[in-house]
Protein backbone atom coordinates (compact mmCIF):
# COMPACT_ATOMS: atom_id res chain seq x y z
CA UNK A 1 0.00 0.00 0.00
CA UNK A 2 3.06 2.22 0.37
CA UNK A 3 3.32 2.80 -3.38
CA UNK A 4 -0.31 3.84 -3.81
CA UNK A 5 -1.54 7.38 -4.33
CA UNK A 6 -4.24 8.31 -1.84
CA UNK A 7 -7.46 9.59 -3.36
CA UNK A 8 -9.65 9.93 -0.31
CA UNK A 9 -8.85 9.69 3.35
CA UNK A 10 -10.28 10.22 6.81
CA UNK A 11 -8.54 11.24 10.00
CA UNK A 12 -10.09 10.66 13.40
CA UNK A 13 -13.49 10.71 11.77
CA UNK A 14 -16.45 10.16 14.09
CA UNK A 15 -20.13 10.54 13.31
CA UNK A 16 -23.04 11.03 15.71
CA UNK A 17 -26.78 10.65 15.30
CA UNK A 18 -27.81 13.12 17.98
CA UNK A 19 -25.91 11.82 21.01
CA UNK A 20 -25.42 8.34 19.63
CA UNK A 21 -21.96 7.72 18.27
CA UNK A 22 -22.25 5.67 15.10
CA UNK A 23 -18.66 5.86 13.84
CA UNK A 24 -15.67 5.96 16.15
CA UNK A 25 -12.53 7.81 15.10
CA UNK A 26 -11.81 6.19 11.76
CA UNK A 27 -8.51 6.67 9.93
CA UNK A 28 -8.22 5.30 6.43
CA UNK A 29 -6.50 6.06 3.15
CA UNK A 30 -8.35 4.97 0.03
CA UNK A 31 -5.93 4.41 -2.84
CA UNK A 32 -6.49 5.90 -6.26
CA UNK A 33 -7.69 3.70 -9.14
CA UNK A 34 -8.27 0.73 -6.91
CA UNK A 35 -11.36 -0.99 -5.60
CA UNK A 36 -11.68 -0.77 -1.85
CA UNK A 37 -14.30 -2.95 -0.22
CA UNK A 38 -15.92 -2.30 3.16
CA UNK A 39 -17.15 -5.43 4.86
CA UNK A 40 -18.63 -6.15 8.26
CA UNK A 41 -21.85 -7.30 9.90
CA UNK A 42 -25.12 -5.36 9.54
CA UNK A 43 -25.22 -2.15 11.53
CA UNK A 44 -21.44 -1.74 11.75
CA UNK A 45 -21.67 1.65 10.07
CA UNK A 46 -20.10 0.80 6.72
CA UNK A 47 -22.86 2.45 4.66
CA UNK A 48 -22.86 5.48 6.94
CA UNK A 49 -19.11 5.71 6.51
CA UNK A 50 -19.36 5.43 2.72
CA UNK A 51 -21.93 8.24 2.70
CA UNK A 52 -19.47 10.46 4.53
CA UNK A 53 -17.30 10.72 1.43
CA UNK A 54 -19.96 12.58 -0.58
CA UNK A 55 -21.62 14.13 2.48
CA UNK A 56 -24.93 12.36 1.96
CA UNK A 57 -25.23 12.27 5.76
CA UNK A 58 -25.66 16.06 5.69
CA UNK A 59 -29.25 15.37 4.64
CA UNK A 60 -30.13 13.60 7.87
CA UNK A 61 -31.23 15.97 10.63
CA UNK A 62 -29.21 15.65 13.83
CA UNK A 63 -26.03 14.26 12.30
CA UNK A 64 -22.77 15.80 13.52
CA UNK A 65 -19.20 14.79 12.84
CA UNK A 66 -15.71 15.31 14.18
CA UNK A 67 -12.40 14.71 12.43
CA UNK A 68 -11.89 15.19 8.70
CA UNK A 69 -12.70 13.54 5.40
CA UNK A 70 -10.39 14.50 2.56
CA UNK A 71 -10.55 14.26 -1.21
CA UNK A 72 -7.19 14.86 -2.88
CA UNK A 73 -5.97 16.24 0.41
CA UNK A 74 -8.71 18.84 0.77
CA UNK A 75 -11.27 18.82 3.58
CA UNK A 76 -14.63 17.91 2.00
CA UNK A 77 -16.52 19.78 4.74
CA UNK A 78 -15.09 23.02 3.40
CA UNK A 79 -15.86 22.21 -0.20
CA UNK A 80 -19.02 23.24 -2.02
CA UNK A 81 -21.26 20.20 -1.72
CA UNK A 82 -22.36 20.40 -5.37
CA UNK A 83 -18.74 20.34 -6.58
CA UNK A 84 -17.91 17.57 -4.15
CA UNK A 85 -20.75 15.35 -5.38
CA UNK A 86 -19.74 16.02 -8.96
CA UNK A 87 -16.33 14.55 -8.10
CA UNK A 88 -17.65 11.77 -5.88
CA UNK A 89 -20.47 9.85 -7.55
CA UNK A 90 -22.69 7.29 -5.89
CA UNK A 91 -24.52 4.10 -6.85
CA UNK A 92 -27.19 2.90 -4.45
CA UNK A 93 -28.34 -0.45 -3.16
CA UNK A 94 -31.64 -0.37 -4.99
CA UNK A 95 -31.35 0.70 -8.62
CA UNK A 96 -32.97 4.13 -8.69
CA UNK A 97 -33.30 5.37 -12.27
CA UNK A 98 -35.52 8.42 -12.56
CA UNK A 99 -38.90 7.94 -14.28
CA UNK A 100 -37.42 9.51 -17.40
CA UNK A 101 -35.98 8.19 -20.65
CA UNK A 102 -32.65 6.37 -20.68
CA UNK A 103 -31.11 9.39 -22.38
CA UNK A 104 -32.51 11.87 -19.88
CA UNK A 105 -31.35 9.71 -16.98
CA UNK A 106 -27.76 9.81 -18.16
CA UNK A 107 -27.95 13.45 -19.28
CA UNK A 108 -29.43 14.55 -15.96
CA UNK A 109 -26.12 15.21 -14.20
CA UNK A 110 -24.32 16.90 -17.12
CA UNK A 111 -27.34 19.15 -17.70
CA UNK A 112 -27.32 20.15 -14.03
CA UNK A 113 -23.72 21.14 -14.34
CA UNK A 114 -24.41 23.30 -17.35
CA UNK A 115 -23.93 21.15 -20.44
CA UNK A 116 -26.69 22.18 -22.87
CA UNK A 117 -25.34 21.46 -26.33
CA UNK A 118 -27.35 18.60 -27.81
CA UNK A 119 -24.60 16.88 -29.76
CA UNK A 120 -22.14 17.15 -26.87
CA UNK A 121 -24.77 15.60 -24.63
CA UNK A 122 -25.40 12.80 -27.11
CA UNK A 123 -21.68 12.01 -27.28
CA UNK A 124 -21.37 12.01 -23.51
CA UNK A 125 -24.46 9.84 -23.03
CA UNK A 126 -23.15 7.24 -25.47
CA UNK A 127 -19.71 7.25 -23.90
CA UNK A 128 -21.15 6.81 -20.42
CA UNK A 129 -23.49 4.02 -21.48
CA UNK A 130 -20.59 2.27 -23.21
CA UNK A 131 -18.40 2.56 -20.14
CA UNK A 132 -21.21 1.12 -18.04
CA UNK A 133 -21.43 -1.81 -20.47
CA UNK A 134 -25.07 -1.25 -21.28
CA UNK A 135 -24.86 0.62 -24.59
CA UNK A 136 -25.38 -2.45 -26.76
CA UNK A 137 -28.57 -3.34 -24.89
CA UNK A 138 -30.21 0.08 -25.04
CA UNK A 139 -28.78 1.88 -28.08
CA UNK A 140 -31.82 1.14 -30.26
CA UNK A 141 -34.19 3.10 -28.10
CA UNK A 142 -32.71 5.69 -25.79
CA UNK A 143 -36.13 7.31 -25.42
CA UNK A 144 -37.48 4.27 -23.62
CA UNK A 145 -38.14 4.80 -19.92
CA UNK A 146 -35.26 3.85 -17.65
CA UNK A 147 -37.82 2.13 -15.44
CA UNK A 148 -38.64 -0.39 -18.18
CA UNK A 149 -35.22 -2.03 -17.95
CA UNK A 150 -34.45 -5.13 -15.87
CA UNK A 151 -32.96 -4.69 -12.40
CA UNK A 152 -29.41 -5.38 -13.55
CA UNK A 153 -29.76 -3.05 -16.52
CA UNK A 154 -31.22 -0.37 -14.27
CA UNK A 155 -28.20 -0.60 -12.01
CA UNK A 156 -25.81 -0.28 -14.95
CA UNK A 157 -27.87 2.68 -16.15
CA UNK A 158 -27.38 4.23 -12.71
CA UNK A 159 -23.65 3.61 -13.03
CA UNK A 160 -23.72 5.30 -16.44
CA UNK A 161 -25.61 8.19 -14.87
CA UNK A 162 -22.94 8.51 -12.19
CA UNK A 163 -20.11 8.29 -14.74
CA UNK A 164 -21.66 10.94 -16.96
CA UNK A 165 -20.67 13.76 -14.60
CA UNK A 166 -17.06 12.53 -14.89
CA UNK A 167 -16.35 11.90 -11.22
CA UNK A 168 -13.03 10.86 -9.70
CA UNK A 169 -14.52 8.49 -7.17
CA UNK A 170 -17.54 6.20 -7.37
CA UNK A 171 -19.10 5.06 -4.12
CA UNK A 172 -21.16 1.89 -4.37
CA UNK A 173 -23.49 0.96 -1.54
CA UNK A 174 -24.16 -2.77 -1.94
CA UNK A 175 -24.73 -2.25 -5.66
CA UNK A 176 -25.53 -5.88 -6.40
CA UNK A 177 -27.48 -6.96 -3.34
CA UNK A 178 -30.82 -6.50 -5.11
CA UNK A 179 -29.69 -8.31 -8.27
CA UNK A 180 -29.60 -11.89 -9.47
CA UNK A 181 -26.25 -13.74 -9.83
CA UNK A 182 -25.86 -13.10 -13.57
CA UNK A 183 -26.50 -9.37 -13.20
CA UNK A 184 -24.18 -9.34 -10.18
CA UNK A 185 -21.39 -10.87 -12.23
CA UNK A 186 -21.85 -8.20 -14.90
CA UNK A 187 -21.60 -5.44 -12.32
CA UNK A 188 -18.44 -7.01 -10.89
CA UNK A 189 -16.80 -7.26 -14.32
CA UNK A 190 -17.79 -3.68 -14.94
CA UNK A 191 -16.17 -2.52 -11.71
CA UNK A 192 -12.91 -4.10 -12.77
CA UNK A 193 -12.93 -2.09 -15.97
CA UNK A 194 -13.99 1.11 -14.26
CA UNK A 195 -11.05 1.16 -11.87
CA UNK A 196 -8.74 2.17 -14.72
CA UNK A 197 -10.41 5.57 -14.68
CA UNK A 198 -12.04 5.80 -11.30
CA UNK A 199 -11.40 5.15 -7.67
CA UNK A 200 -14.08 2.82 -6.35
CA UNK A 201 -15.25 2.27 -2.81
CA UNK A 202 -17.84 -0.45 -2.34
CA UNK A 203 -19.84 -1.58 0.65
CA UNK A 204 -20.83 -5.20 0.46
CA UNK A 205 -22.49 -7.82 2.61
CA UNK A 206 -21.11 -10.50 0.40
CA UNK A 207 -17.62 -11.58 1.42
CA UNK A 208 -17.05 -13.62 -1.72
CA UNK A 209 -17.80 -10.51 -3.69
CA UNK A 210 -15.28 -8.48 -1.70
CA UNK A 211 -12.74 -11.25 -2.28
CA UNK A 212 -13.45 -11.38 -6.02
CA UNK A 213 -13.48 -7.73 -6.95
CA UNK A 214 -11.55 -5.65 -4.46
CA UNK A 215 -7.88 -4.77 -4.22
CA UNK A 216 -8.16 -3.59 -0.64
CA UNK A 217 -10.53 -4.59 2.10
CA UNK A 218 -11.58 -2.71 5.20
CA UNK A 219 -13.24 -4.68 7.99
CA UNK A 220 -15.59 -2.78 10.29
CA UNK A 221 -17.23 -3.86 13.52
CA UNK A 222 -19.20 -2.25 16.33
CA UNK A 223 -17.64 -1.91 19.76
CA UNK A 224 -19.42 -2.40 23.11
CA UNK A 225 -21.13 1.00 22.68
CA UNK A 226 -22.44 0.00 19.24
CA UNK A 227 -20.19 2.54 17.52
CA UNK A 228 -18.64 1.42 14.24
CA UNK A 229 -14.87 0.96 14.28
CA UNK A 230 -12.39 0.18 11.55
CA UNK A 231 -10.76 -3.02 12.76
CA UNK A 232 -8.40 -3.83 9.96
CA UNK A 233 -7.51 -2.48 6.56
CA UNK A 234 -5.14 -3.96 4.02
CA UNK A 235 -4.68 -5.73 0.70
CA UNK A 236 -7.65 -8.01 0.10
CA UNK A 237 -5.42 -11.05 -0.29
CA UNK A 238 -3.78 -10.41 3.05
CA UNK A 239 -7.08 -9.71 4.86
CA UNK A 240 -8.59 -12.91 3.53
CA UNK A 241 -5.58 -15.16 4.12
CA UNK A 242 -3.55 -13.77 6.98
CA UNK A 243 -5.64 -11.28 8.93
CA UNK A 244 -3.79 -9.65 11.81
CA UNK A 245 -6.77 -9.14 14.09
CA UNK A 246 -8.49 -12.21 15.51
CA UNK A 247 -11.93 -10.57 15.07
CA UNK A 248 -11.26 -10.19 11.34
CA UNK A 249 -10.31 -13.83 11.17
CA UNK A 250 -13.48 -14.84 13.02
CA UNK A 251 -15.63 -12.84 10.64
CA UNK A 252 -13.87 -13.99 7.49
CA UNK A 253 -14.08 -17.60 8.51
CA UNK A 254 -17.78 -17.18 9.16
CA UNK A 255 -17.75 -17.57 12.91
CA UNK A 256 -20.17 -14.64 13.30
CA UNK A 257 -22.00 -12.01 11.28
CA UNK B 1 -70.37 -28.97 6.90
CA UNK B 2 -67.95 -27.19 9.11
CA UNK B 3 -68.91 -24.32 11.28
CA UNK B 4 -66.11 -21.99 10.29
CA UNK B 5 -67.01 -22.06 6.63
CA UNK B 6 -70.61 -21.49 7.55
CA UNK B 7 -69.85 -18.35 9.53
CA UNK B 8 -67.57 -17.15 6.77
CA UNK B 9 -70.39 -17.53 4.26
CA UNK B 10 -72.76 -15.62 6.52
CA UNK B 11 -70.22 -12.80 6.89
CA UNK B 12 -69.56 -12.60 3.16
CA UNK B 13 -73.29 -12.63 2.53
CA UNK B 14 -73.78 -9.65 4.82
CA UNK B 15 -70.97 -7.68 3.21
CA UNK B 16 -72.32 -8.49 -0.23
CA UNK B 17 -75.75 -7.28 0.86
CA UNK B 18 -74.29 -4.09 2.30
CA UNK B 19 -72.46 -3.46 -0.96
CA UNK B 20 -75.55 -4.08 -3.06
CA UNK B 21 -77.71 -1.82 -0.89
CA UNK B 22 -75.27 1.10 -1.09
CA UNK B 23 -74.94 0.76 -4.85
CA UNK B 24 -78.73 0.57 -5.17
CA UNK B 25 -79.22 3.73 -3.11
CA UNK B 26 -76.68 5.53 -5.29
CA UNK B 27 -78.26 4.23 -8.46
CA UNK B 28 -81.72 5.23 -7.22
CA UNK B 29 -80.67 8.81 -6.42
CA UNK B 30 -78.86 9.30 -9.72
CA UNK B 31 -81.58 7.45 -11.64
CA UNK B 32 -84.38 9.50 -10.07
CA UNK B 33 -82.65 12.76 -10.89
CA UNK B 34 -81.95 11.64 -14.43
CA UNK B 35 -85.51 10.44 -15.04
CA UNK B 36 -87.00 13.65 -13.67
CA UNK B 37 -84.34 15.94 -15.08
CA UNK B 38 -83.43 14.67 -18.54
CA UNK B 39 -86.80 15.39 -20.27
CA UNK B 40 -86.35 19.11 -19.52
CA UNK B 41 -82.93 19.27 -21.14
CA UNK B 42 -82.58 20.64 -24.65
CA UNK B 43 -80.06 22.76 -26.47
CA UNK B 44 -82.02 25.85 -25.42
CA UNK B 45 -81.61 24.84 -21.81
CA UNK B 46 -77.84 25.19 -22.17
CA UNK B 47 -77.81 28.35 -24.25
CA UNK B 48 -80.31 30.63 -22.50
CA UNK B 49 -79.90 32.26 -19.13
CA UNK B 50 -82.49 32.04 -16.37
CA UNK B 51 -85.06 34.81 -16.59
CA UNK B 52 -85.53 35.14 -12.87
CA UNK B 53 -88.81 35.61 -11.08
CA UNK B 54 -91.10 33.05 -9.56
CA UNK B 55 -91.67 31.11 -12.74
CA UNK B 56 -88.05 29.99 -13.01
CA UNK B 57 -88.16 30.29 -16.79
CA UNK B 58 -85.09 30.03 -18.96
CA UNK B 59 -82.04 27.79 -19.11
CA UNK B 60 -78.77 27.59 -17.24
CA UNK B 61 -76.32 29.33 -19.57
CA UNK B 62 -75.14 31.97 -17.10
CA UNK B 63 -74.76 29.43 -14.30
CA UNK B 64 -72.51 27.28 -16.48
CA UNK B 65 -70.38 30.32 -17.24
CA UNK B 66 -70.25 31.29 -13.56
CA UNK B 67 -69.34 27.76 -12.52
CA UNK B 68 -66.54 27.73 -15.05
CA UNK B 69 -65.21 31.09 -13.87
CA UNK B 70 -65.40 29.96 -10.27
CA UNK B 71 -63.38 26.84 -11.00
CA UNK B 72 -60.69 28.73 -12.90
CA UNK B 73 -60.34 31.72 -10.57
CA UNK B 74 -60.42 29.61 -7.40
CA UNK B 75 -57.79 27.23 -8.72
CA UNK B 76 -55.61 30.16 -9.79
CA UNK B 77 -55.56 31.31 -6.16
CA UNK B 78 -55.47 27.94 -4.46
CA UNK B 79 -53.14 25.81 -6.59
CA UNK B 80 -49.88 27.75 -6.17
CA UNK B 81 -50.51 28.26 -2.45
CA UNK B 82 -51.56 24.68 -1.78
CA UNK B 83 -48.90 22.99 -3.88
CA UNK B 84 -46.23 25.38 -2.58
CA UNK B 85 -47.17 24.69 1.03
CA UNK B 86 -47.12 20.94 0.44
CA UNK B 87 -43.70 21.14 -1.20
CA UNK B 88 -42.40 23.09 1.74
CA UNK B 89 -43.88 20.70 4.28
CA UNK B 90 -42.60 17.51 2.64
CA UNK B 91 -39.41 18.51 0.84
CA UNK B 92 -37.90 21.16 3.07
CA UNK B 93 -39.28 21.32 6.58
CA UNK B 94 -38.46 17.72 7.51
CA UNK B 95 -34.78 18.41 6.99
CA UNK B 96 -34.38 21.13 9.54
CA UNK B 97 -32.40 20.85 12.73
CA UNK B 98 -34.15 23.84 14.27
CA UNK B 99 -36.60 23.06 17.05
CA UNK B 100 -38.67 26.20 16.53
CA UNK B 101 -39.04 25.37 12.84
CA UNK B 102 -40.19 21.86 13.67
CA UNK B 103 -42.77 23.32 16.06
CA UNK B 104 -44.05 25.71 13.43
CA UNK B 105 -44.35 22.92 10.91
CA UNK B 106 -46.34 20.68 13.21
CA UNK B 107 -48.67 23.59 14.00
CA UNK B 108 -49.09 24.23 10.27
CA UNK B 109 -49.84 20.58 9.70
CA UNK B 110 -52.39 20.50 12.51
CA UNK B 111 -53.96 23.64 11.04
CA UNK B 112 -54.28 22.01 7.65
CA UNK B 113 -55.88 18.89 9.11
CA UNK B 114 -58.35 20.98 11.09
CA UNK B 115 -59.24 23.30 8.24
CA UNK B 116 -59.97 20.30 6.04
CA UNK B 117 -62.75 19.34 8.44
CA UNK B 118 -64.36 22.76 8.89
CA UNK B 119 -67.90 23.05 7.40
CA UNK B 120 -67.91 25.13 4.24
CA UNK B 121 -70.44 27.64 5.59
CA UNK B 122 -67.77 28.73 8.11
CA UNK B 123 -65.48 29.64 5.23
CA UNK B 124 -68.49 31.35 3.71
CA UNK B 125 -69.07 33.46 6.82
CA UNK B 126 -65.39 34.29 6.94
CA UNK B 127 -65.42 35.23 3.26
CA UNK B 128 -68.53 37.34 3.75
CA UNK B 129 -66.99 39.17 6.69
CA UNK B 130 -63.56 39.72 5.16
CA UNK B 131 -63.81 39.78 1.39
CA UNK B 132 -67.38 40.96 0.83
CA UNK B 133 -67.57 43.48 3.66
CA UNK B 134 -64.21 44.61 5.02
CA UNK B 135 -62.31 44.46 1.74
CA UNK B 136 -65.38 45.78 0.02
CA UNK B 137 -65.24 43.32 -2.86
CA UNK B 138 -69.01 42.85 -2.66
CA UNK B 139 -70.87 39.74 -3.73
CA UNK B 140 -68.60 38.79 -6.56
CA UNK B 141 -66.73 36.02 -8.28
CA UNK B 142 -63.59 37.45 -6.69
CA UNK B 143 -64.97 37.26 -3.13
CA UNK B 144 -66.41 33.81 -3.68
CA UNK B 145 -63.20 32.52 -5.27
CA UNK B 146 -61.10 33.77 -2.40
CA UNK B 147 -63.45 32.09 0.08
CA UNK B 148 -63.49 28.97 -2.10
CA UNK B 149 -59.70 28.97 -2.18
CA UNK B 150 -59.64 28.91 1.63
CA UNK B 151 -61.92 25.89 1.47
CA UNK B 152 -59.88 23.88 -1.03
CA UNK B 153 -56.33 24.84 -0.07
CA UNK B 154 -56.28 22.21 2.71
CA UNK B 155 -57.52 19.62 0.20
CA UNK B 156 -54.78 20.52 -2.27
CA UNK B 157 -52.12 20.57 0.44
CA UNK B 158 -53.09 17.12 1.67
CA UNK B 159 -53.37 15.44 -1.71
CA UNK B 160 -50.13 17.06 -2.90
CA UNK B 161 -48.36 15.96 0.28
CA UNK B 162 -49.57 12.40 -0.30
CA UNK B 163 -48.38 12.53 -3.91
CA UNK B 164 -44.96 13.84 -2.90
CA UNK B 165 -44.57 11.29 -0.13
CA UNK B 166 -45.31 8.54 -2.64
CA UNK B 167 -42.24 9.52 -4.66
CA UNK B 168 -39.50 7.01 -3.70
CA UNK B 169 -36.70 8.44 -1.56
CA UNK B 170 -34.27 6.83 -4.01
CA UNK B 171 -35.14 9.43 -6.67
CA UNK B 172 -34.20 12.24 -4.32
CA UNK B 173 -30.99 10.55 -3.20
CA UNK B 174 -30.04 9.77 -6.78
CA UNK B 175 -30.52 13.37 -7.82
CA UNK B 176 -28.76 14.87 -4.81
CA UNK B 177 -25.84 12.48 -5.23
CA UNK B 178 -25.35 13.82 -8.76
CA UNK B 179 -24.83 17.29 -7.35
CA UNK B 180 -28.35 18.67 -7.65
CA UNK B 181 -29.56 20.93 -4.86
CA UNK B 182 -32.90 20.49 -3.16
CA UNK B 183 -34.77 22.80 -5.48
CA UNK B 184 -33.37 21.19 -8.64
CA UNK B 185 -34.25 17.80 -7.21
CA UNK B 186 -37.78 18.92 -6.38
CA UNK B 187 -38.36 20.64 -9.70
CA UNK B 188 -36.76 18.15 -12.07
CA UNK B 189 -37.37 14.80 -10.40
CA UNK B 190 -39.88 14.89 -7.56
CA UNK B 191 -42.58 17.12 -9.06
CA UNK B 192 -42.70 15.35 -12.44
CA UNK B 193 -42.98 12.03 -10.61
CA UNK B 194 -45.78 13.38 -8.42
CA UNK B 195 -47.59 15.29 -11.16
CA UNK B 196 -50.43 12.83 -11.64
CA UNK B 197 -51.14 12.65 -7.94
CA UNK B 198 -51.13 16.42 -7.71
CA UNK B 199 -53.47 16.71 -10.71
CA UNK B 200 -55.85 14.33 -8.98
CA UNK B 201 -55.93 16.63 -5.97
CA UNK B 202 -56.61 19.65 -8.15
CA UNK B 203 -59.41 17.84 -9.99
CA UNK B 204 -60.92 16.81 -6.65
CA UNK B 205 -60.87 20.44 -5.56
CA UNK B 206 -62.48 21.53 -8.79
CA UNK B 207 -65.22 19.04 -7.97
CA UNK B 208 -65.60 20.66 -4.59
CA UNK B 209 -66.14 24.07 -6.22
CA UNK B 210 -68.76 22.62 -8.53
CA UNK B 211 -70.70 20.97 -5.73
CA UNK B 212 -70.48 23.50 -2.87
CA UNK B 213 -73.44 25.76 -2.19
CA UNK B 214 -73.39 27.19 1.34
CA UNK B 215 -70.08 28.98 0.96
CA UNK B 216 -71.13 30.68 -2.28
CA UNK B 217 -74.60 31.47 -1.00
CA UNK B 218 -73.06 34.11 1.24
CA UNK B 219 -70.28 35.35 -1.04
CA UNK B 220 -71.38 35.09 -4.66
CA UNK B 221 -74.66 36.95 -4.41
CA UNK B 222 -76.87 34.85 -6.62
CA UNK B 223 -77.37 37.02 -9.69
CA UNK B 224 -78.68 34.98 -12.61
CA UNK B 225 -77.01 37.19 -15.20
CA UNK B 226 -73.90 36.29 -17.13
CA UNK B 227 -70.91 37.62 -15.19
CA UNK B 228 -69.01 40.40 -16.95
CA UNK B 229 -65.96 40.61 -14.71
CA UNK B 230 -64.41 39.29 -11.54
CA UNK B 231 -66.47 41.86 -9.66
CA UNK B 232 -69.78 40.52 -10.99
CA UNK B 233 -71.91 38.38 -8.76
CA UNK B 234 -73.39 35.19 -10.09
CA UNK B 235 -74.66 31.76 -9.24
CA UNK B 236 -73.04 28.41 -9.85
CA UNK B 237 -75.12 25.49 -11.10
CA UNK B 238 -75.35 24.05 -7.61
CA UNK B 239 -76.58 27.37 -6.24
CA UNK B 240 -79.06 27.60 -9.09
CA UNK B 241 -80.53 24.27 -8.08
CA UNK B 242 -81.03 25.64 -4.61
CA UNK B 243 -82.66 28.87 -5.82
CA UNK B 244 -84.92 27.04 -8.25
CA UNK B 245 -86.04 24.56 -5.65
CA UNK B 246 -86.61 27.04 -2.82
CA UNK B 247 -87.64 30.27 -4.52
CA UNK B 248 -89.47 29.35 -7.72
CA UNK B 249 -92.19 27.00 -8.84
CA UNK B 250 -89.89 25.37 -11.40
CA UNK B 251 -89.00 22.21 -9.56
CA UNK B 252 -88.58 20.43 -12.89
CA UNK B 253 -85.88 22.93 -13.89
CA UNK B 254 -84.12 22.27 -10.60
CA UNK B 255 -84.14 18.58 -11.49
CA UNK B 256 -82.80 19.26 -14.98
CA UNK B 257 -80.01 21.43 -13.61
CA UNK B 258 -79.26 18.74 -11.04
CA UNK B 259 -79.03 16.17 -13.83
CA UNK B 260 -76.46 18.31 -15.66
CA UNK B 261 -74.58 18.78 -12.42
CA UNK B 262 -74.52 15.06 -11.68
CA UNK B 263 -73.30 14.34 -15.20
CA UNK B 264 -70.53 16.89 -14.77
CA UNK B 265 -69.46 15.35 -11.45
CA UNK B 266 -69.45 11.89 -13.01
CA UNK B 267 -67.28 13.13 -15.86
CA UNK B 268 -64.86 14.73 -13.43
CA UNK B 269 -64.61 11.55 -11.41
CA UNK B 270 -63.97 9.55 -14.56
CA UNK B 271 -61.17 11.97 -15.34
CA UNK B 272 -59.72 11.42 -11.88
CA UNK B 273 -59.93 7.67 -12.34
CA UNK B 274 -58.18 7.93 -15.67
CA UNK B 275 -55.38 9.94 -14.12
CA UNK B 276 -54.95 7.59 -11.15
CA UNK B 277 -55.18 4.44 -13.27
CA UNK B 278 -52.34 5.74 -15.35
CA UNK B 279 -50.31 6.09 -12.17
CA UNK B 280 -51.10 2.53 -11.18
CA UNK B 281 -50.16 1.27 -14.63
CA UNK B 282 -46.75 2.90 -14.44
Amino acid sequence: MENETTRMSTEGYSLFYGRFKALNSIDIKIPSNRITAFIGPSGCGKSTFLRSFNRMNDLIPGVTTTGTVRLDGRDVAKEDVVKLRKKVGMVFQRPNPFPKSIFDNVAYGPRLHGLRNRSDLAVLVEKSLRQAAIWEEVKDDLQKSGMSLSGGQQQRLCIARAIAVEPEVILMDEPASALDPVATLKIEELMNELKMNYTIAIVTHNMQQAGRVSDYTAFMLTDQNRAGNLIEFGATKQIFTTPVDSRTEDYISGRFG
Amino acid sequence: MNKRNFSQNIAFGMFWLAGIVSVLIMAFVVGYIMVKGLPGISLDFFTTSPRGGLSGDGGIYSTIVTTFYMIVVTLVFATPLGVGTAIYLTEYSSNTDSRAMGRLVSIARFGVETLAGVPSIIFGLFGYALFVTVMNLGFSILSASLAGACLIIPVIIRTTEEALKAVPAGYREGSLALGANRWETTWKVVLPAALRGISTGILLSAGRIVSETAIFFVTLGGSYRVPRSLMSGGRTMALHVYYLAMETRAFDKAMSTAAVLVALIIIMNLAINMVTNKIAAK
